[in-house]
C-alpha cells in the first residue's frame, strides 16, 4: 500500500532544528573533562578537592564554582584553576581587607 | 604470531557479541585458524549468537581451574573448519576468572597454533572487562553514535591506554579500532544521529567502519548463524570490509551514505525509515 508521502516533503524545511548537532557539543565538553588526554593528570579531582578544603577555610565556596583544568598549548601544559566568588559579601570585605591593615576589623580600623 | 583482539564497548547491548561472532567468522573463512573467547561470565551469549549453545560441556571457568584442557573445551564450529568458541561459564562465579589464568589460556591457545584469538568483552568495566582486554593486541571499540555510548567508549578507550599488559609493561600501546554500529547513514544525512566523522572527532581513534543498522543482524542471531555467512546483505557486506580493513586492506567505505531515493519513493512513501533490530 502507498502512503501519500507528498506534504512531509514540503514539511521537511520547516523540521524542527537537527539534534545530532546537540550531542556533538555536549559529548565534547564531557569527553575533553574526563577523558583520556588527563589519564596521566588523575590526580585533578583529588587536587581539586584538597584545594577546595583549603579554600573553605577562608572563604564560602561552592563546589561547582572551582574548576581545575589541565591544558594542552603546543608542546607545554598549563594548569588552569577557576575559583568563583560568588558572595559579594565576601568580595566586598576582601576589598576592604587589601587597604587596611588586614587582621583588623572593620570597626577596630575605624 | 598469534594475535589478541578484544572487543569492547562499555556500554552495553551496542553490538560486541555480535561483532565477535562476525569477526571470528569472517577470519576464519578467509582460513585463518581463529577462537572466539566469551568473557561474560554469567551471562553467556556468544555460543547462542553462534548457534552452538547446545554443544556446550566445558567452559572457560573449567579450563582455568584445571577441570577441563582447551581442547575439551573448545567447541569446533561446523560450518568453517578454522572457527572454535569457548564459552563462558553461566554458573561459576567472577572471581574464578584471574589473571594468571586468563595469561594460561592465552599461551595455550597460541601454543595450539591459533591465529586470532577474539575476546569478548562483558559490558561495563568491572573484573570482566578488565581480563578480556589485559592481554589484548587489538582493541576494537564498538560504538553506537549515541551519547551515552560515545562517553562509555571514551572511557574503555583510557582504561586500555592504562590498565593492559602493554601499557603496563611499557610495550607498544593495545592497537585501537572505531567500529561504528547500528549506523543510520538516513538518521545522520536529517541531523538526527551523530554522524562518523564527529565520532572520529570525538574519539580521537583510528576508523575501522560502520555496520548499518540492519534486519538482518536480528534475524541472524535468532537462527544462530552470524550474518557474515550470507554474502548479500549490507551488514555482512560491511563486516566483510572490516576485516580486510582490519588485516591491512584499504577498502573505500560503502555504508557511510544514504543510499539516493528516486522521486516517485519520495513522494509516495515505501520503506523509508530504518526499521529497528536489535543485536546480540
Amino acid at each position: 500500500m502507498m502512503k501519500l508521502k507528498w506534504l512531509d516533503y514540503f514539511r521537511r524545511s520547516h523540521a524542527e532544528p537537527a539534534s545530532a548537532n546537540l550531542a556533538k557539543n555536549r559529548l565534547s565538553i564531557i569527553v575533553a573533562r574526563e577523558g583520556r588526554s588527563q589519564g596521566q593528570h588523575n590526580y585533578l579531582p583529588q587536587l581539586r578537592q584538597e584545594l577546595l578544603q583549603v579554600l573553605a577555610k577562608y572563604e564560602k565556596i561552592d563546589l561547582d564554582q572551582v574548576t581545575v583544568n589541565v591544558e594542552s598549548q603546543g608542546s607545554c601544559e598549563v594548569l588552569e584553576l577557576n575559583v568563583i566568588l560568588s558572595n559579594p559579601e565576601a568580595i566586598k570585605r576582601r576589598g576592604e581587607n587589601t587597604k587596611h591593615a588586614p587582621f583588623f576589623s572593620e570597626a577596630g580600623a575605624r | 604470531m598469534a594475535k589478541v583482539v578484544v572487543v569492547t564497548s562499555g556500554k552495553g547491548g551496542v553490538g560486541k557479541t555480535t561483532t565477535s561472532a562476525n569477526m571470528a567468522a569472517g577470519l576464519a573463512s578467509m582460513g585463518y585458524r581463529t577462537i572466539a573467547i566469551d568473557f561474560d561470565v554469567g551471562l553467556r551469549n556468544l555460543d547462542l549468537v553462534m548457534g552452538c549453545e547446545r554443544r556446550v560441556v566445558y567452559d572457560l571457568i573449567n579450563v582455568i581451574r584445571g577441570e577441563a584442557t582447551l581442547r575439551q573445551a573448545a567447541i569446533k564450529d561446523k560450518r568453517l573448519e578454522n572457527l572454535f568458541i569457548l564459552p563462558a561459564s553461566q554458573t561459576r562465579d567472577k572471581d574464578a576468572l584471574t589473571r594468571a589464568g586468563v595469561e594460561s589460556v592465552i599461551d595455550g591457545l597460541k601454543k595450539a597454533g591459533f591465529e586470532y584469538i577474539i575476546c569478548d568483552s562483558p559490558a561495563g568495566i568491572e573484573h570482566g572487562a578488565h581480563m578480556a582486554m589485559y592481554f589484548a593486541d587489538h582493541a576494537i571499540v564498538v560504538t553506537n553514535a549515541e551519547v551515552s555510548s560515545v562517553r562509555d567508549s571514551d572511557r574503555i578507550l583510557g582504561l586500555l591506554d592504562a590498565k593492559t599488559q602493554r601499557a603496563e609493561k611499557g610495550m607498544e600501546p593495545v592497537k585501537t579500532h572505531l567500529l561504528l554500529t547500528r549506523y543510520s547513514p538516513a538518521r545522520v544525512a536529517k541531523g538526527e544521529m551523530l554522524g562518523h566523522k564527529d565520532v572520529i572527532d570525538l574519539l580521537g581513534i583510528d576508523f575501522i567502519g560502520a555496520i548499518p543498522e540492519s534486519p538482518m543482524v536480528l534475524q541472524s542471531s535468532n537462527a544462530g548463524v552470524p550474518v557474515i555467512f550470507d554474502p548479500n546483505n549490507e551488514a555482512s557486506q560491511a563486516y566483510q570490509d572490516v576485516i580486510a580493513r582490519f588485516l591491512g586492506e584499504a577498502r573505500p567505505q560503502r555504508f557511510l551514505e544514504a543510499p539516493k531515493k528516486g522521486f516517485f519513493k519520495r513522494m509516495f512513501g515505501g520503506n523509508s525509515e530504518a526499521p529497528l533490530a536489535a543485536v546480540g
